[in-house]
């Protein structure tokens, strides 16, 4: 067991000393690099503090769709697989719920300012 | 760089005297952009110089920058919102492949084109005015131009499903829209036409009066002309204006009037499958972003944080494709 502050405290509070005591000293192209570099850390303590839960809930949901067991990156492989050949498509049951899912989960961590993820978030 | 193209201008600019406020634009992986303003006895002549890096191998679907010219020129003869060329680099220029333009004045960030004041009379007739102009580019004579790539969406497809298989990434979000995308192929365009191939925000300039100059014919190929107007309503183009399909300023009742009145005509049935083919387009090009920064040697934290946006396509995807709620 690793010690304390944990990933997620590190990586906020780097991204929190960037944005406000480094940005507000840059300028041009390497001000605009710092914000990008920002957002890369915040999307970081996103997924650490979210991806634990939601792969869980990932992982029970495939298995159930697919019949069978595997890892994350398995499963998510036969499901690609399935569709392509097109033995499952919109009409399996689960199937759409599953990739909703599974895609709002995605953004929650990549681009939760989305206007199509806040729109959808409200729509449910 | 300076030194160069004075000696550059001199040779094709009567009068010039000299180049000064040289400066590199941006920062294009495949293409380098710079600004530079040529002293005139007229008046200061603003231009840009658009090269290719010496060594860099273009990229497969990139039609080069001699061809990119010839279209411009073209465009411009027509009277499609372009800039000048102004001349094509020879190799006694020493400055690599590419052409200097004169420089347009306007704006192509997105998103102060679509919040800015001094937008604000220009956006509501945006949709129309950029029906015309892809009228105008789907009506120059193809067999007048240098020898384009043809596209099918069937071409399309197989292409994208390479590139897909090649990420090695399990995406079954870009599986479905592969499969819908193979099973309602509409076949090829009766008419085939130029197709810009890359109009959307960021390759138009834009000033407080409407669009400016159509830029970046890098993709341009012949194909269905309905791929122009699809490609320009992609979600991605919106900027958060989600309601607006055309480039978030615009209704797509409003592009096909203007294309329609040019007299030409729209099949909304085949701009919906493009928007769908370009959303995954999009995708897929986010994909090749982040494998491109991890294959080095550039490893730009944009390059890597772009390959994140993939998944606001998959989402696009789901609600053009399995709408939720109906």
């Amino acid at each position: 067991m690793q010690d304390e502050p944990t990933p997620e405290e590190l990586t906020r509070a780097v991204a929190d000393f960037l944005r406000n005591d480094i940005a507000p000293v840059l300028s041009g192209h390497n001000a605009f690099k710092l914000r990008v570099a920002i957002n890369a850390l915040d999307l970081v303590t996103r997924q650490l503090k979210l991806e634990e839960r939601s792969d869980a809930a990932e992982l029970v949901r495939l298995s159930q769709l697919l019949g069978q067991p595997g890892s994350l990156a398995e499963l998510n492989h036969a499901l690609a697989d399935r569709i392509a050949r097109g033995e499952a498509d919109l009409q399996t049951p689960g199937l759409a719920d599953h990739l909703w899912q599974t895609t709002m989960d995605k953004l929650a961590v990549d681009q939760p300012n989305y206007a199509s993820y806040k729109r959808e978030l409200g729509t449910k | 760089m300076q030194e160069a193209l004075g000696r550059c201008v001199a040779s094709w600019c009567p009068g010039a005297a000299g180049v000064t406020n040289v400066a590199r634009l941006s920062g294009g992986a495949s293409q380098e952009t710079w600004s530079f303003d040529i002293g005139h006895p007229d008046g200061v002549i603003g231009a840009i110089l658009r090269r290719a890096p010496q060594g860099h191998g273009a990229s497969p679907r990139a039609v080069g920058l001699d061809v990119e010219s010839i279209l411009m020129q073209r465009a411009f003869d027509a009277g499609v919102p372009s800039p000048r060329v102004l001349h094509v680099l020879r190799p006694q220029d020493e400055l690599g492949t590419g052409f200097i333009m004169a420089r347009v004045e306007g704006e192509t960030i997105p998103r102060k084109i679509l919040r800015d004041a001094g937008f604000a009379q220009a956006r509501p007739r945006l949709a129309r005015q950029i029906g015309g102009i892809l009228a105008a580019i789907h009506g120059l004579d193809l067999a007048q131009l240098p020898g384009l790539r043809r596209m099918t969406a069937a071409k399309e497809i197989d292409e994208m499903e390479r590139d897909y298989r090649s990420f090695e990434w399990p995406r079954p979000v870009f599986a479905l829209a592969l499969r819908w995308l193979r099973e309602r192929d509409p076949g090829p365009s009766r008419e085939v036409t130029l197709v810009h191939g890359d109009f959307r925000h960021g390759n138009l300039i834009i000033g407080p009066d409407g669009v400016r100059a159509v830029l970046d014919w890098e993709l341009a190929h012949g194909g269905d002309p309905m791929e122009d107007l699809g490609w320009v309503c992609v979600n991605s183009w919106r900027f958060g204006e989600i309601d607006k399909p055309v480039g978030g300023f615009g209704t797509r009742a409003e592009l096909f009037a203007g294309y329609e009145a040019a007299g030409r005509r729209v099949d909304p049935d085949r701009v919906k499958y493009w928007e769908v083919m370009g959303t995954l387009r999009w995708g897929m090009m986010c994909c090749g972003m982040m494998q491109r920064f991890r294959i080095g040697p550039e490893r730009s934290i944009e390059r890597a944080m772009i390959g994140r946006r993939s998944s606001e396509t998959e989402i696009d995807l789901l609600r053009l494709l399995a709408p939720r709620g109906k």
